[in-house]
């Protein structure tokens, strides 16, 4: 019969990993002050010494950007997945139950008041989507209380409930002065630039929601099946799925709050491993972590080295290369 | 004689409208208990009951002498399964996958499972006859062969119940007598309790134990078979004529529902 599941987990992570390593080694390597892929990692080895403009190319400005592109893509993708289980929706991504526009409605008011990046536009778009995850599971509370049928019902709410943001952003752009229009549209557009070293130890604090989600892969294949199976196989159904969302909306809400809207990423990392790997999340789990995390260096890489000066968002890029790589997936799937 | 299974004056009602009501019931290890009655009788609903997926509003649910209420739902499914109406077959996830779910409340916190859960798995396809579909996805399979998997799932939980809700009524005559007798079988084999909603009363004829007819969500009868499907009875709970008549088999009651334009050879 299969290999134990066990076995299959430790090799796709350690290809993934290998991956990842790699990627990331040449995204600190290029840009305009390029390094060669070697001296990179014998700088990050710390067998050789580079420079003092180097040293701070490497590690002020583009690790750290590294580091938060593959945090972000990450979290991304396995928001993605988690949301597309638990609503058993394949258009289901991060932003479907409008966290996204909580968090942007606090993002565009800090602009406006005229705050600091980093703390005061992170902390507005933070708060802005807790308090959408707090409507978003009491609606779930009190839905679920006997009827099965509230996955419907919270797919709804998000939807509703990014329409109505996406009305209040409108309202707000179109009383914003032209000058600040396009740091909005930036941060709409999702924004990697921004990272300074200082942020790093925010992002630690998506470590345990990664540990937990990969705890709940086994409940959440069982959830795919309905919820009464899922029950009727041992799964606790409302506590899981509960916790399910709270810790995936809080791990999105910080990305959201350090990187903007970078959309995509979450929609079709997830689908593109189910097609190679199947629909088994114990696989899927660390798959669109590493995955989701590669996939976005590579493309805010390509967003900072294509054009020849400035940057495009990394956003753009998310989706002109995914769309395409997932349909050709889909096709050559079918035959 | 000990009971697996014990239901007291249970019921439930949505919003205004009863469901169940008053319903009582005791079922014996090993027994062969057939759930009938006609559709809204409420059959699903006291199989959800009794499984502890819904709460009743009154009354008490005991299974191995423990209210239903203090088990954990990991502990309880180690005891009970379930071989539901509807089957999820959308994502696609292998037989050997779906097979081995089954494994679910036995395993540890990761969800691994070990060469055990395996090769408990295997016996169990084999014993469904399902062992040459391995690698297929569900939405490949015919009506019966997915039927069967579901039954290999519930087998592989290694369970005291399992509760069938309807289990053959979108199969041909063939591929009924086939799940029937695989869970007969198993049942011999294993002492296992089956619980069974059905609307095949000839099969609740042939292979209950004891069989209980549900009303407007109340227990007409609860007996054996021949003292159940009694032709007042049947008639007055599902509100057509009813023939019943020895089976050629010998032994079981035959069940016939009359059709209007046969009533003339009838009366």
């Amino acid at each position: 019969m299969n290999t134990p599941i066990g076995k299959k987990i430790v090799l796709t992570t350690f290809l993934l990993g290998t991956v990842l390593i790699l990627i990331s080694i040449i995204a600190i390597s290029a840009g305009s002050s390029g390094v060669h892929f070697w001296e990179t990692l014998a700088i990050l080895a710390g067998k050789t010494n580079p420079d003092s403009a180097t040293a701070t190319i490497l590690y002020q400005i583009r690790l750290p950007r590294v580091i938060l592109a593959a945090f972000v893509g990450g979290s991304l993708a396995l928001g993605g997945l988690v949301f597309q289980a638990l609503l058993r929706n394949p258009l289901a991504e991060p932003y479907i139950l409008g966290i996204s526009g909580g968090s942007a409605i606090g993002a565009i008011l800090a602009m406006l008041l005229g705050l600091s990046y980093f703390p005061g536009v992170t902390i507005f778009s933070f708060t802005g989507s807790l308090l959408v995850l707090a409507f978003v599971t009491t609606l779930a509370g009190t839905t679920m209380g006997n009827t099965m049928l509230s996955r419907d019902s919270l797919l709804l709410g998000g939807v509703m409930m990014n329409a109505f943001c996406a009305a209040v952003i409108m309202f707000l752009i179109s009383m914003t002065r032209s000058f600040q229009v396009q740091h909005i549209l930036y941060w709409l557009m999702g924004d990697l630039t921004t990272m300074q070293k200082g942020q790093l130890p925010i992002l630690l604090l998506v470590l345990p929601c990664f540990v937990i989600i990969f705890i709940l892969a086994r409940p959440m294949n069982l959830l795919l099946l309905g919820r009464e199976t899922a029950a009727a196989m041992g799964i606790n159904v409302k506590s899981i799925v509960m916790l399910l969302l709270v810790i995936t909306s809080l791990m999105v809400s910080i990305i959201v709050s350090l990187s903007g809207l970078i959309g995509f990423v979450g929609l079709v990392i997830p689908h593109i491993f189910r097609l190679l790997l199947g629909p088994d999340h114990r696989l899927l789990v660390p798959s669109c972590l590493l995955g989701g995390a590669s996939y976005l260096i590579v493309c805010d890489l390509l967003a900072r080295v294509l054009p020849s000066s400035g940057e495009l968002p990394v956003g753009i890029i998310t989706a002109l290369i995914g769309a395409p790589l997932f349909i050709v997936l889909l096709l050559r799937s079918r035959t | 004689m000990s009971h697996i299974l014990d239901i007291s004056n249970i019921s439930l009602s949505f919003r205004d409208k009863l469901i169940l009501s008053n319903v009582s019931l005791e079922v014996s290890a090993g027994e062969f208990f057939v759930i009938i009655g006609p559709n809204g009788a409420g059959k699903t609903s006291l199989l959800k009951v009794l499984s502890g997926l819904q709460k009743a509003q009154k009354g008490t649910v005991t299974i191995k002498d423990k209210n239903i209420l203090n088990y954990r739902r990991r502990n309880l499914s180690q005891i009970m399964a379930i071989v539901p109406q509807h089957i999820e077959v959308g994502f696609p996830f292998t037989v050997a996958d779906t097979v081995i779910m089954g494994r679910s409340p036995h395993l540890g916190i990761l969800g691994m499972e070990g060469e055990n859960d395996f090769h408990i798995a295997e016996e169990a396809m084999k014993f469904t006859d399902v062992s040459h579909l391995t690698d297929r996805k569900l939405f490949q399979l015919s009506g019966g062969e997915l039927q069967r998997v579901i039954i290999a799932r519930a087998i592989c939980q290694q369970p005291e119940i399992i509760l069938l809700d309807e289990p053959t009524t979108a199969l041909d005559p063939s591929h009924q007598l086939k799940i029937m007798d695989l869970m007969e079988k198993f049942r011999r084999e294993h002492g296992t309790t089956i619980i069974m909603v059905s609307h095949d009363l000839n099969l609740a004829s042939m292979y209950g134990d004891r069989v209980l007819l549900l009303k407007s969500g109340r227990v007409v009868k609860t007996g054996d078979p021949k003292s159940v499907l009694n032709k007042e009875l049947l008639e007055d709970s599902y509100g057509c004529r009813i023939q019943v008549d020895e089976s050629p088999l010998g032994g079981v009651a035959r069940v016939t529902p009359i059709p209007d334009k046969y009533l003339h050879n009838y009366d």
